[in-house]
């Protein structure tokens, strides 16, 4: 029984200019062991927040937060986490960075490089284990953190925008790695993204989350994840039901917009 | 001789890359538009034009190219001042430079200043009316002095035949001057003497003398031996006084009337005894001037020409090579003494400066009896007996031994440990460095050590903790923006003017930059790798040292180069205040002594060790931070 179980999480901030921000209101939500759960929504709605929650970089304000049943106060080895711009230390070369993890935990070297090559090859970097992280391209960084993160064996991989920064070719790539990893892993994983589209091609469950206050606004259960696990991405795309849900969300999101511009004017 | 080699060399070096150069304008493809970098790249050959641009400035305002083609001229045009200058009293008399007689304008001047004295008088509403008459009646009467003296029916034979004789010396000596055995040896006796004063004298750039005084050639020798003639003449010419017996008498009389005068005056008239003494003052500085009769000097006026004539010809090429080659300050206008005040005084030559650069790079020379760097042996216990303190023997057990009756000292453990940390046993001896230049360099290195090794963690603190940053900031800020040699008497006060005092200075001005350096590099570490790190599982501990501290690199090294550049320029000027070795030392003593040629030395060593300094923290940048400006 290792799954996340949000309960009533609320998230208030208050702003330098002294206003009150609530960032996320009674969030709510169960999270099973090996589910693959993509967060979208306008900008300023949480996510981000809900995930730091998650990762334990941030305590809310009330509600409870568990994984497994043991309450999350703090980061921990078990929460994985993958960042936008790969967060990797450019003074370190690409095994390097791999076996962080490994190292911190100071086990020993030699067991270490083994892994560390086992993973490079997973994330398809074999051979770049001593090339200087800062020579990489975007995409390669993006594989890099995920080795990183999944070295480590985490119950719960978080990522935060990770493919954001990408080109559309390797995005693409990179969306079939992440669906191949969570597969062959097993692993938990929430997911948040700008895109409706990687949203829905990556999301076993998908959360549309709405703005001011921050909360869940829509669930979606798709099938297009395990789809996409034997199916040619770009043929899903053109799946008819793929562009209707497209179309759906896009016009919940662009109403959420217009409110809040409303709400400005 | 290398001198004037190395000239044509470097002039040849500078046409051959000019016409490189433009050879390679026609030659290379015109795809580079104006503001491309790309032009920029390149261009060797005009490196050394401008370095030959340098060395040819240099050869040239330090007189070097004068003295490796004109060896003798500095010398000659000495002795050339030396006639000027006598010349130049007698030819004052006349209109050759001057616009007027001297007689003209000093009669001009003597009559207005009396014409003013008058409408003083005049004008003057404290004086009574018999005083008035009686003043202006002597100033009217010394005015009447004037005709006397410029009457040639008044001019006596004796006055006369003294310009005479003085127009045949100068005339005579014209003539000899242009002869080829001038000046004639007067006794063997002197000319031994002459020769004996020449032995002495050192050479053309010697340290504390630029120009020797003395005549060192043939030519030199003629206008200094003309020079004393002149002066002896000029001086007899200005002893001489145009008195007559007409003058003479009336000046008696103004003299006589003014005694009586001040004889009757009482004390209490004030006025009066100012006037009546300037009005005396009037008669006396007639009376002591050289006028003369209209036309009496005609001759002499026509002898001094002619002699200015001959010594210009007799002169030769030296008048272009003092105009040409002696740039900013001629000799001959720097006068006799030869002591000119041209850039050859403060820009010593590169010959020369070469020359003493080698001298003091010698370790048995030095400067101060301490070479500039050179290496000494040292025994491996001096090392250990200053690295360990004493008291690791006072904290051992026991008790330090107590001599006994018969006299002798039984040593035991404690005292073994003593003479250890003391560092008095026999060991074998090392090479270590010494000098100026290392004592230079090891106080910069110390002070920036010490202050790298507490400035950084403290730095670092400060960055990402609130109590450091908030309790060390007055502290760090207020001494900061001290320029640190306004803490130089104070630490050297404290600390002492030896190295201590050096490096304490040091350490505070490199502890500062590091802290500041280190703050940022750590308050400018991304969240993200920090949030990274701590889900990575990373301590406390791990996250400070392998997160925050490698992400702090880039600016802890920027502020070591810093640092590097405040405290070099910092330890000249501590040396210059106090001490007894180092770079800055050198360079303050040879200020002192004038030697120029150690001062420029000592510029250049600095120059030098700070560009060192630089090229490897440099090269220490990129070796460690590859990924500066690339993450």
């Amino acid at each position: 029984m290792s799954d996340l179980v949000s309960q009533d999480i609320n998230m208030i901030f208050k702003s330098p200019k002294g206003e009150i921000v609530h960032a996320l209101k009674d969030v709510t939500f169960r999270l099973k062991k090996g589910e693959l759960l993509t967060v979208l929504g306008p900008s300023g709605c949480g996510k981000t927040t809900l995930l730091n929650i998650a990762a334990g970089f941030l305590r809310p304000t009330s509600g409870l937060i568990t994984l497994g049943n043991k309450e999350i106060d703090g980061p921990g080895v078990e929460r994985g986490m993958v960042f936008q711009q790969g967060a990797l230390f450019e003074w370190l070369t690409v095994a390097e960075n791999v076996n962080f993890g490994l190292r911190m935990k100071k086990e020993d070297p030699v067991k270490t490089t083994k892994k560390v090559d086992e993973w490079l090859d997973i994330v398809g970097l074999q051979g770049f284990g001593n090339t200087p992280t800062y020579q990489l391209s975007g995409g390669m960084q993006q594989r890099v953190a995920l080795a990183r993160c999944l070295i480590n064996d985490p119950d719960l991989i978080l990522m935060d925008e990770p493919l954001g920064a990408l080109d559309a070719l390797t995005r693409e790539k990179m969306q079939s790695l992440i669906l191949k990893i969570w597969k062959e892993t097993g692993k938990t994983i929430i997911l948040i993204t700008h895109s409706v589209e990687e949203a829905l091609l990556l999301g076993e469950r998908v959360y549309v989350m709405a703005p001011r206050p921050g909360r869940i606004h829509k669930e979606y259960k798709l099938p297009f994840a395990n789809m996409g696990l034997n199916e040619d991405l770009r043929e899903i795309k053109n799946n008819k039901e793929f562009v209707d849900k497209r179309e759906e969300i896009l016009s919940m999101i662009w109403d959420m917009e217009e409110e809040i511009m409303g709400k400005e004017n | 001789m290398i001198t004037g080699i190395v000239t044509f060399l470097v002039i040849f070096a500078v046409i051959g890359s000019i016409l490189y150069g433009q050879r390679l304008v026609k030659t290379e493809k015109s795809d580079a538009v104006f503001g491309n970098p790309e032009r920029a790249k390149g261009g060797l050959h005009w490196v050394v034009v401008g370095s030959s641009f340098l060395l040819l400035s240099w050869l040239y305002y330090s007189w070097d190219i004068a003295k490796a083609f004109y060896p003798k001229s500095a010398n000659e045009l000495c002795q050339v001042a030396k006639v000027n200058e006598s010349l130049l009293s007698l030819k004052y008399l006349f209109p050759i430079e001057e616009r007027q007689h001297k007689s003209t304008a000093l009669i001009k001047r003597e009559n207005i200043n009396i014409q003013k004295k008058i409408i003083l008088i005049q004008n003057s509403p404290d004086l009574k009316d018999k005083d008035k008459k009686l003043f202006i009646d002597l100033l009217n009467k010394t005015k009447k002095t004037i005709p006397l003296l410029t009457d040639e029916k008044f001019l006596e034979n004796k006055t006369k035949n003294k310009i005479g004789e003085l127009t045949n010396r100068i005339t005579w000596l014209t003539e000899d001057f242009q002869k080829i055995n001038y000046p004639p040896i007067k006794s063997i006796e002197e000319e031994n003497k002459r020769i004996e004063a020449l032995k002495k004298q050192l050479g053309w750039g010697a340290t504390g003398m630029e120009v020797p005084p003395l005549p060192e050639s043939k030519k030199g020798l003629k206008f200094h031996a003309a020079a004393q003639e002149l002066n002896e003449i000029s001086d007899e010419f200005f002893s001489m006084r145009n008195h007559n017996v007409a003058y003479v008498t009336l000046i008696k009389e103004i003299r006589n009337e003014i005694k009586e005068y001040q004889n009757e005056l009482n004390d209490d008239q004030e006025l009066e005894m100012t006037l009546i003494k300037e009005i005396k003052k009037l008669g006396q500085r007639i009376e002591y001037e050289s006028v003369f009769p209209p036309n009496a000097l005609n001759e002499m006026e026509k002898s001094i020409r002619e002699f200015d004539v001959a010594q210009k010809k007799e002169q030769g090429n030296l008048i272009y090579v003092d105009a040409f080659l002696f740039p900013a300050g001629t000799i001959v206008a720097s006068g006799p003494t030869c002591a000119e005040d041209g850039p050859g005084r403060w820009l010593p030559k590169p010959s020369d400066t070469f020359r003493i650069f080698g001298d003091l790079l010698k370790p048995s020379v030095g400067f101060k009896m301490i070479p500039m760097i050179w290496y000494e042996m040292m025994g491996v216990n001096r090392i250990v007996g200053f690295i360990l303190p004493d008291w690791i023997a006072d904290i051992m057990p026991g008790k330090y031994p107590v001599h006994s009756s018969d006299g002798t000292v039984k040593p035991n453990f404690k005292s073994k440990v003593l003479d250890i940390v003391t560092g008095e046993f026999n060991a074998f001896k090392i090479p270590v460095p010494t000098g100026h230049i290392w004592d230079s360099f090891l106080r910069v290195f110390l002070g920036l050590v010490l202050g790298i090794i507490f400035g950084v963690p403290l730095g670092i603190f400060m960055g990402l903790n609130r109590f450091a940053k908030g309790f060390f900031d007055p502290l760090v800020e207020l001494y900061r923006p001290v320029p640190p040699l306004a803490w130089a008497p104070l630490v050297i006060t404290v600390f002492g003017i030896d190295n201590l005092g050096k490096v304490f200075l040091l350490f505070m001005v490199s502890f500062s930059i590091m802290i500041i350096s280190a703050r940022a590099g750590a308050s400018g570490t991304q969240l993200s790798k920090i949030h990274a790190a701590h889900s990575l599982g990373a301590s406390r501990w791990q996250i400070l040292r392998e997160v925050i501290f490698p992400n702090s690199l880039p600016e802890i090294l920027t502020g070591v180069r810093v640092a590097v550049g405040m405290c070099w320029g910092t330890l000249v000027a501590a040396e210059f205040l106090a001490g007894t070795s180092g770079i800055g030392f050198v360079e303050n003593v040879a200020r002192k002594y004038m030697q120029y040629e150690v001062i420029w030395i000592t510029i250049f060593v600095m120059g030098m060790l700070g560009l060192l300094f630089d090229v490897t923290i440099r090269k220490i940048i990129d070796k460690t931070i590859p990924w500066r400006g690339k993450g």
